[in-house]
């Protein structure tokens, strides 16, 4: 059991809107922790296109994802954000007026007056191939990642992608495994040159086999896996035997837990207003792409206009009482101590 | 305008007006074809917006492109005509295309 961690903010997604509700909390003297499935900040833009531009980010012509993301975090820097990273929020409790509770499927638990959640397009999960009957094996003999490698010792694992999973997987566990089979659709690898002349060099050596094709079918017994059928390129069926299936074929964005926290969702997004960005809940507040209102726009730029909107209401519940003077970072010293710039 | 017609995997088509400089995902997403997820907003950077080529229409939509084969390793039951629909621009040389879309995107 780990301690519970308190603050005033936390902020589920840490990709770009999340990153810049940061700096707008901070402003206001407000802290934060942010939560992210991934394992790194930057959400979609590090996960989906790391490398691909933006072009329509308010005066920045032209910035990749990644760019974005480092841009945001040297922004928010000041402010000390703490990041969990590797954690989903799996439940989200009020207890009281601005008293949240949150916990994570790694055991985190906080406790906070607000919570903002910038989820974008939901958790970025494995994606699961939809072979018939697969879910009968999750778990036993099918894994979307490896937790303890010792796990697949003298195992017949089957590997299926071309990216650095797979291969890193493949090159890493064939040592350990009984035997190691990786299976691909085509002759051609995303993956690190590295890793796949690695990988081809075990083939040529005779420690595993690589086989160009697509699952189609799973064979076995009581959620224990015999054998994998496959379809080659060429057309014809063939059968891996295998107790072990790793498939890596990606993220995907799904929901999760979010719509479990009685938030009102429209077409599976969260209902806010467009004065605070707050949810039908008190103190919890959605931005970016995971929420909607008459008029909403999926873009960044929107997602940062209603993180400004929504630190001012998060500052009246955080301070109770108090009066919040707006002041503009070119003018006021008070805005720029707290930036490190006065 | 050039007519596009998606097969749904429950039989129903789906014939929509496309414009030319659109792509083929744009026009499912506008037209509500079931099947078409496109995650990523036609960045080619998800492959849920899978689609197979009628036989017919192969020569005429081309190849795919180098990224677009990369990405097509996510997904599922990829075969020779397979193509990711955001990245096959509607023009008037593809009025009367006609597109299969897979049980569900993944």
């Amino acid at each position: 059991m780990s301690e519970v961690i308190t603050t005033d903010v936390v902020i589920i997604g840490g990709g770009p809107c999340g990153l810049f509700a940061i700096f707008e909390l901070g402003l206001l003297d407000i802290k934060c922790h942010v939560i992210d499935i991934l394992d790194r900040p930057g959400g979609q833009c590090a996960e989906l296109y790391p490398e691909k531009p933006i072009y329509d980010i308010p005066a920045l012509p032209l910035v990749t994802g990644a760019d974005l993301t480092t841009r945001l975090l040297e922004q928010a820097k000041p402010f000390k954000p703490e990041f969990h990273f590797n954690q989903m929020v799996t439940s989200l409790e009020k207890r009281g007026d601005n008293d949240f509770h949150l916990t994570t499927d790694g055991g985190l638990k906080f406790n906070c007056k607000v919570v903002v959640i910038a989820a974008g397009g939901g958790s970025f999960m494995p994606k699961k191939p939809p072979i018939p009957g697969i879910e009968l094996y999750e778990g036993s003999s099918v894994f979307y990642s490896v937790k303890k490698m010792e796990a697949l010792r003298d195992k017949d694992v089957l590997i299926i992608g071309g990216g650095d999973s797979a291969l890193d997987w493949t090159n890493n566990l064939q040592p350990l495994a009984r035997s190691m089979t990786l299976l691909h659709r085509r002759d051609e690898f995303r993956a690190a040159p590295d890793s796949v002349n690695k990988m081809r060099e075990l083939v040529a050596t005779g420690k595993m086999q690589l086989k160009i094709g697509q699952v189609i079918g799973l064979k076995g017994e009581g959620g224990v896996l015999s054998a994998a059928t496959v379809k080659g390129a060429d057309g014809t069926f063939s059968e891996v035997a295998c107790n072990a299936m790793l498939p890596f074929f990606g993220l995907t964005m799904k929901l999760g837990p979010v719509a479990d926290w009685g938030l009102g969702l429209t077409e599976n997004l969260i209902a806010v207003d467009t004065e605070k960005f707050e949810s039908n809940v008190p103190g919890i507040f959605a931005v970016g792409d995971i929420n909607t209102y008459p008029g909403k726009l999926k873009l960044i730029l929107s997602g940062f206009h209603e993180a400004a909107l929504m630190a001012q209401q998060a500052f009246r519940y955080i301070n109770p009482g108090e009066r919040l003077t707006f002041q503009y970072t070119t003018s006021s010293s008070n805005l720029q101590k707290k930036l490190g710039v006065a | 305008m050039a007519k596009i017609t998606f097969i749904q995997h429950d039989g129903k088509e789906i014939t929509a007006n496309g414009t030319p400089g659109m792509t083929v995902m744009e026009t499912a997403i506008k037209n509500q074809v079931q099947g078409i997820d496109a995650d990523c907003g036609g960045a080619c950077a998800c492959a849920t917006c899978h689609v197979y080529v009628e036989p017919d229409w192969l020569e005429k939509v081309g190849k795919r492109n180098p990224m677009e084969e990369d990405m097509l390793d996510f997904a599922f039951d990829v075969r020779e005509n397979s193509r990711l629909s955001c990245q096959i621009k509607v023009s008037d040389a593809l009025d009367g295309l006609r597109v299969k879309v897979p049980e569900k995107q993944f």
